[in-house]
């Protein structure tokens, strides 16, 4: 099939960026979305121009690594997978398809559809952890976990850091992230030690790196790749009022 | 000549670690402080070894290509992690760990190292659960198992499929704690380019700033290679698309040996090449088989959907071949059985090259939501890429290139030959001889760097607490920076016609026809000559656009691509020096009657660990003898 790209092409941070037009024939529905960027980065290397800059790594949906705007929603119309997880198929021959970064104050642009996500690891390193020096662990079954709680806490912990909900959120808030992580740990007994710190700090550490608030539009949950659930964001609220009222 | 010491401890295999740690030099904190340490590699075996490093006080420096450590490819292991706990008590011990991996690696591993891992598994699933990895749970909220492939045993933990996941992200928070904490530095997106030797010992490392283009310097006292494996040569494997060899390489052309390159695992149960655009391919977990059984139609060339075919006509081929382990044999030889079915004509699908992985009967006798359970995030991924839902359909599956067994040559204290060099994790040789059982890349890569480099590296360091911490400035690094610099230049300068990706295809497209899952002689020199001669074109022909100084994914990838084309040669010159099979090494000469590997271990019976001798110059064979003394060594079978 045929298509058509308005791809947003910006140098570097402090560029100014700008969407550029490119037609694409001969694309194999087969292709995955980032197959079919390759495909026209390959046109584009041998035409002499410079081609489409673009994270990916693993191209399975785990990594994290890829993320990209198209035709407005993270990750394109397709619900719960990654850039690199959609295929071509959901499109038609003759479509224009718009691409762009994640929009974020607290992720800027490196280049065209690269952002810088270090804000992530930033909010982890202030508390995302249990505490456990290595040789200090007890032995395992030592620590019994509720199977249904140790299976929530997989439902959460299965978050792969792509930011999709911090570009799918009005506020680019990243309630969700953090609420996944706050979760997954407040869960597990292991984890309830240290649960008060660390929700004040990775909030805090939220709020000072520029990321907005939660307003209740459930837009995180509905573009999540890993379909991970706003009752997240609820456990994160009644973490933080638990740990600010004791 | 490389004199090998491999330092294996004396004493009985089971008392060969305590000795060791109670023998091995110690660094008290106070002079851990004045130390600094290079990680290169930031996965389940990097994150770890720096995260405990910091713990134990050494200030240590992090370096990774993707924009944070919880993108390493450990995150996309699925399966599971052995450990010898014997929960289900059937009889495992750390003995009968140890012996699955040594005849699960058809006798090509050594003993002492192999015997270190199993005594180790059992911490780190105490590790692992106390970080908060949310294993799977019996109701009674005590942790469960299940079995894998070449074992007879339950000793596998997992977190649905998802268990490399869940982790990597333990093993990264581990490190995010520690750099709030001040002891460990991260560099992200730095490919590392050269390592940098001083009076024999290694010393730093020469870094490219992938987003500014700059070349960098960085000094330590001592430097850990967690690099991972060289699959990606293959161009289509299930690694991550930037996985490289690079770092591996440039400490290979400083004088660390290069041990067993051939082998390399071929994973039986893959998604199939859908298409010529595909980028990667997907794994489908090994832990599929518990449940999953394996055949192909009886009559050649049936292209009726598998719903239609009745069960008296299909082949349930690992099940008739090896009826002991049936549908769980190794990955070297559940490959070779799918390879050997289609070639004879008998695969499925579009191209005929894939057989199926059935539910069906799963299904009927456990029911819907018990399958779901341990496979459901499994089967959604497979029904996301295929089309086709498992629940209905059984999956379409087919080998292809997965872990590399082959590595950067270690000692028993996980040191290069290059004195305060280490590799851990996949990046070395050590543990998997020429096939990995399932289930024990994330024991080794999470043993290596959570519990044995932390320990055997202060034996190194106890000798260097008076060395004051090292300067940059220096004629080694200026020469190592220079050399960096000339070769990306070198590779801009070529100005060719053909794109950086195209040759990486070709390089594995010969890689896979000549030295994949079946190789013979003449096949592997003819791959020898193709490969030198796509090298040569590469260096007049190759396309790259843009400049250093800036963001080039094309530069880095051609820069990755170049060393793909050394370790190629690496990979078939072991191959052909080998004239045996073994494991994941299968030479077709020598094969059994029944189509088994054929070991020669009068001849065979070593480490093949290469040494450079120049550019494009022949690499010179060194070998470490394996004795075995705790396992009979016997031909391996799973019938």
């Amino acid at each position: 099939m045929n298509i058509t790209l308005k791809i947003w092409r910006q140098k570097n941070e402090h560029a100014k960026g700008k969407f550029v037009t490119y037609k694409l024939d001969d694309v194999s529905k087969e292709m995955t979305f980032l197959e079919m960027l390759d495909y026209l980065n390959e046109k584009l290397i041998k035409e002499g121009n410079d081609p489409v800059a673009f994270d990916s790594d693993c191209r399975e949906g785990i990594c994290g690594m890829c993320g990209l705007y198209i035709n407005g929603r993270p990750n394109g119309p397709k619900k719960g997978v990654t850039a690199c997880q959609l295929s071509m198929s959901v499109f038609k021959d003759g479509d224009t398809i718009t691409v762009e970064p994640w929009r974020a104050k607290a992720f800027p642009v490196i280049k065209d559809l690269i952002v810088n996500r270090n804000a992530f690891d930033k909010i982890i390193q202030v508390g995302g952890y249990i505490s456990v020096t290595t040789g200090s662990a007890p032995e395992a079954n030592s620590i019994p976990v509720k199977k249904e709680n140790a299976e929530r806490a997989f439902d959460s912990g299965i978050c792969i850091g792509c930011g999709a909900c911090v570009a799918a959120c009005k506020n680019a808030s990243a309630m969700l992230f953090i609420g996944a992580k706050v979760s997954q740990l407040a869960l597990l007994p292991q984890g309830r030690v240290e649960a008060k710190e660390r929700v004040k700090t990775m909030v805090a550490k939220m709020d000072e790196l520029g990321f907005g608030n939660c307003s209740n539009t459930g837009a995180c949950e509905a573009e999540c790749p890993k379909e991970i659930k706003l009752t997240n964001i609820a456990r994160l609220n009644r973490e933080f009022y638990k740990a600010n009222l004791s | 000549m490389v004199t090998l010491n491999s330092k294996i401890p004396e004493g009985p295999l089971a008392e060969k670690w305590s000795n060791h740690k109670a023998s091995i030099k110690l660094v008290n904190p106070a002079n851990k402080k004045k130390l600094d340490i290079i990680v290169v590699g930031a996965g389940a075996s990097g994150a770890s070894a720096a995260a405990t490093l910091a713990e134990l006080g050494y200030n240590v420096k992090v370096y990774c290509f993707q924009d944070s450590s919880r993108r390493a490819h450990s995150i996309a292991s699925q399966g599971g992690i052995n450990a010898t706990k014997n929960y289900k008590n059937d009889g495992d011990s750390d003995y009968r760990l140890f012996y699955d991996m040594i005849k699960g690696g058809d006798f090509r591993a050594r003993e002492a190292n192999v015997y270190r891992l199993a005594e180790i598994s059992n911490n780190v699933i105490d590790q692992y659960v106390a970080q908060g990895v949310p294993f799977a749970r019996e109701y009674s909220g005590y942790l469960t198992t299940r079995s894998f492939g070449g074992v007879q045993v339950s000793r596998t933990f997992y977190a649905q499929g998802q268990t490399g996941q869940q982790c990597t992200l333990a093993a990264y928070q581990a490190l995010m704690r520690q750099i709030n904490a001040g002891k460990a530095k991260m560099f992200t997106r730095r490919d590392v380019l050269d390592l940098v030797v001083i009076n024999g010992k290694a010393r730093g490392i020469i870094t490219r700033n992938l987003i500014t283009g700059e070349i960098e310097r960085h000094s330590a006292h001592a430097v850990v290679f967690a690099t991972g494996g060289y699959g990606t040569v293959y161009y289509l494997s299930t690694l991550a698309i930037n996985s490289n060899v690079t770092a591996a390489m440039a400490a290979f052309r400083k004088g660390a040996l290069f041990a067993n390159p051939s082998m390399a695992q071929i994973h039986p149960t893959c998604i199939p090449v859908l298409n010529e655009y595909q980028s990667k391919l997907t794994l489908m977990s090994e832990s599929l088989r518990n449940d999953g059984r394996v055949w192909v139609p009886k009559k050649k060339g049936d292209k009726r959907p598998a719903n239609e075919i009745p069960e008296e006509e299909r082949d349930y081929y690992l099940e008739r071949r090896y009826p002991a382990f049936g549908n769980l044999v190794p990955r070297d030889v559940a490959s070779r059985a799918a390879k050997e079915r289609c070639d004879a004509g008998y695969g499925v699908g579009e191209t005929g090259l894939s057989v199926y992985l059935d539910f069906k009967d799963a299904i009927n006798i456990q029911g819907k939501e018990t399958i779901a359970g341990k496979y459901g995030n499994l089967f959604d991924l497979y029904l996301k890429i295929t089309g086709i839902n498992p629940y209905k359909e059984p999956m379409r599956i087919y080998p292809a290139a997965h872990y590399t067994m082959g590595g950067l040559w270690v000692d028993y204290n996980l040191m290069t030959t290059i004195p305060g060099l280490y590799a851990i994790g996949e990046a070395n040789f050590s543990d998997h001889g020429s096939n990995r059982l399932g289930a024990s890349s994330l024991l080794q890569c999470s043993a290596d760097g959570y519990f044995i480099l932390p320990v055997t590296i202060g034996d190194y360091l106890a000798d260097e607490i008076k060395t004051p911490k090292i300067s940059t400035d220096t004629p080694e690094f200026e020469k190592a920076e220079k050399a960096v610099k000339e070769k990306l230049n070198k590779l801009l300068s070529v100005k060719g016609t053909q794109t950086v990706t195209s040759f990486h295809k070709r390089l594995g497209h010969i890689l896979w026809s000549y030295s994949g899952m079946i190789k013979n002689e003449n096949g592997l020199k003819k791959a020898f000559k193709l490969v030198s001669e796509l090298k040569e074109e590469f260096w007049k022909n190759v396309k790259i656009p843009g400049g250093l100084n800036e963001l080039n994914h094309e530069l880095e990838k051609a820069s990755r691509v170049a060393d793909f084309f050394d370790v190629a040669k690496l990979i078939i010159t072991d191959a052909l020096d080998r004239k045996e099979s073994c494991g994941a090494h299968f030479r077709e000469e020598y094969q059994t009657e029944e189509g088994e590997p054929k070991r020669d271990d009068k001849n065979y019976s070593y480490v093949s660990a290469w040494e450079y001798t120049g550019e494009d110059k022949p690499p010179k064979l060194n070998k470490e003898e394996l004795k075995f003394k705790y396992v009979k060594v016997t031909e391996r079978s799973y019938k």
